[in-house]
């Protein structure tokens, strides 16, 4: 068992003093700006970059490792507390979660979802540890056009094929890959799309254009329909604990919420969304209180919840293994290990095999961590949700462009900033996905790069995509999967005129 | 809040479509200037090539959905918070343009901010930006080594 080895290792490396104490500034900062409403997993580690700037990589990375479920825990508390979900993936969690809040039973759905996250969070990390040394080996085989065939396939996946509409999702996608070509082309150093400004010919920062995207972009769009609606915070009245029946109640969805969660996590198919809903739906089928359903049923908080956390590590699976991020919060930790020139994918397990491992180990510690902390903090995290709305976003811009002037201090780099808040909040009014442009600027030249390597080794015959059976079968894959959403609408469509 | 009838053209729709073709005919006219230097495969102009033709279809397609009024319901606007947002945005530029410094430009965005979310304090927002950028700015020049942008009052601390 060389994983039990692997991990055994990271254990060694993630409990020393000095790591120990950068997850749990990760879990706390995680947290601590996740629980912010409108502030999202993703966004909380674009914010939090640039604190880590002058790290050492494998502490950084470890602090990361405490953001990401930090973000993730906190995101959940906002949801459940003031019904506004920083993401899609909280939106069911939201949905039983506030009606629970409401019936002054915030506590115990409070600590489902704590306990949940954790039950799925350890669970999935387990999954985590076992499958991606698996899967590097599966990868070690992979060419160049294995993987161009394989970021087609994330590609459509991320963009069309779950969205509300693949045209617009795959417009987001090539915005994101059209900011992706900006800046000097890597293998013949000739500037493209730099229009003669200096600043751009190292590209596009994905810090800057998640951060715009996300922060300036939400800040604009709330700002701008402030007048429709007012949020409501609801108080944790009464108890934090969960009462006997509680827990019975809670223990299968948390199982069945880690299984949907996990295995689709890891499939390149991004983002958390199906398998919370997935799992909605399915305690909603399953449990002895239907009545509840709609009106606060600790299922429905329970399931999702753990769906939302186990599928966050299952998404660290290509992450990790193959250096394919499928959802945006998986793009920033991305960005995060390319400050330090590191790229997650077979190579960094041979290479840096203490680095991965300690950060796996450290999984299980921050979860651990939010577990034993949050509960307690809770009182702490519902204080930060009262700050007045003024007051919040014009901190979250503060601290947005301060982290591009600590990054970058140019004007150049701060309009684009503002340019991406405009763009994101177009984005928000018209309903068109923000994930894609992030996944695409990050993926974008780097599936150049494979094609063209590809290419070059095959003296340019095209035919190389086609005679590997990996490749092959992954863009049949890709092909399917963006022809069978307008194949459906189509269908529904012709359905639709029958009746 | 404005509700549209379906089917109805959408003419917001067909100006991002139309975004959509400028932004292709960018790519397009900034790859006429690279050179091919590839021997074997493809060059730099390959990946251009194919955003920027993705473009275009994508386009099309966007523009087709605006005609039949596909696009999603949208509430009235309120223009103005934007406004104050981006011309915070603006101010904080300027101040990093002209070495104003860090301090004062966070300040101005605080405040600005915080106005265009409906609060009238705007001089005491003013003071709590300017104390939280002298936080930050200690924070994270002093403690986290990072260099922020210098004024005059930066340079005092």
């Amino acid at each position: 068992m060389d994983a039990f080895f692997a991990l055994a290792h990271g254990v060694t490396v993630a409990i020393q003093p000095m790591n120990l104490l950068f997850a749990l500034v990760g879990v706390l900062l995680g947290t601590a700006v996740g629980v912010l409403p409108g502030i999202g997993p993703a966004l909380t580690v674009a914010l939090l970059l640039p604190i880590t700037f002058k790290l050492d990589p494998g502490g950084s990375i470890i602090m990361f490792a405490g953001i990401y479920y930090g973000g993730m825990y906190g995101g959940s508390t906002t949801a459940i507390l003031i019904n506004t979900p920083g993401e899609s993936a909280s939106m069911a969690t939201a949905l039983e979660g506030n009606k629970m809040a409401k019936a002054g039973r915030g506590g115990p759905a409070l600590a489902t979802s704590a306990i949940g996250s954790f039950v799925a969070g350890t669970i999935a990390t387990l999954g985590l540890a076992f499958l991606a040394p698996t899967l590097v080996e599966l990868a070690v085989k992979f060419g160049p056009e294995d993987y161009f065939a394989l970021m087609c396939v994330a590609f459509v996946t991320v963009s069309a094929t779950f969205g509300d509409s693949p045209v617009r999702g795959l417009t987001s996608l090539f915005i994101g890959l059209a900011l992706g070509l900006v800046g000097i082309d890597r293998l013949t150093g000739q500037a493209r799309l730099t229009f003669g400004v200096p600043e751009l010919l190292d590209g596009v920062e994905v810090t800057t254009l998640a951060v715009g995207l996300f922060a300036v972009g939400e800040a604009l769009y709330v700002a701008s329909r402030r007048h429709i609606e007012e949020e409501v915070l609801e108080p944790v009245r009464g108890s934090l604990w969960m009462t006997k029946q509680d827990w019975k109640r809670s223990w299968m969805p948390w199982l069945r919420g880690t299984l949907f969660g996990f295995p689709i996590g890891a499939l390149p198919a991004g983002g958390a969304e199906i398998p919370t809903f997935l799992s909605y739906s399915t305690e909603k089928r399953l449990t002895k209180y239907p009545e509840e359903f709609g009106h606060g049923a600790i299922e429905g908080v329970a399931g999702p919840e753990a769906a939302n956390n186990a599928s966050a590590a299952g998404t660290l699976v290509p992450l990790l293994a193959l250096g394919l991020p499928t959802s945006a919060t998986a793009a920033m930790m991305l960005a995060g290990f390319q400050q330090y020139g590191l790229n997650p994918g077979p190579l960094l397990f041979a290479e840096r095999p203490e680095l991965v491992w300690g950060l796996i180990a450290s999984l299980f510690i921050a979860n651990t961590m939010l577990l034993v902390l949050n509960l307690p903090l809770v009182g702490l995290w519902v204080k930060l949700l009262a700050i007045p709305q003024p007051w919040l976003y014009a901190g979250i811009l503060v601290f947005a462009t301060m982290g591009t002037i600590a990054a970058k201090p140019s004007v150049v780099e701060l309009t684009m900033l503002g340019a991406f808040g405009v763009l994101g909040f177009l984005m928000r009014r018209f309903d068109y996905p923000i994930a894609p442009v992030v996944v695409g600027l990050i993926l974008g030249p780097i599936a150049e790069a494979q094609l063209r390597r590809a290419l070059s080794i095959s003296l340019g015959d095209p035919m190389v995509l086609l005679q590997s059976p990996i490749s092959a079968t992954l863009l049949a894959i890709a092909a399917i999967a963006l022809i069978l959403p307008f194949a459906l609408k189509g269908m529904n469509r012709f359905k639709a005129q029958e009746d | 809040m404005s509700t549209r009838t379906p089917g109805r053209v959408d003419k917001a729709g067909l100006v991002i479509a139309l975004f959509l073709l400028i932004l292709a005919g960018l790519i397009w006219q900034d790859l006429t200037s690279l050179q091919l230097s590839s021997v074997y495969g493809l060059g730099p102009k390959a990946m251009p090539v194919v955003v920027s033709v993705g473009l275009v279809v994508l386009a099309v397609g966007n523009a087709v959905t605006a005609l039949k009024g596909g696009l999603p319901a949208r509430e009235r606007l309120d223009w103005k918070p934007i406004l104050f947002i981006l011309g915070g945005l603006a101010a904080l530029i300027a101040c990093i343009k002209f070495e104003i410094g860090f301090i004062p430009a966070t300040a101005i965005l605080f405040a600005a901010t915080s106005a265009a979310f409906g609060r009238r304090a705007f001089l005491v927002d003013l003071l709590i930006g300017f104390v939280a950028g002298i936080v930050i700015f200690l924070l994270f020049s002093k403690l986290l080594t990072l260099t922020l942008p210098m004024g005059p009052l930066e340079r005092l601390i």
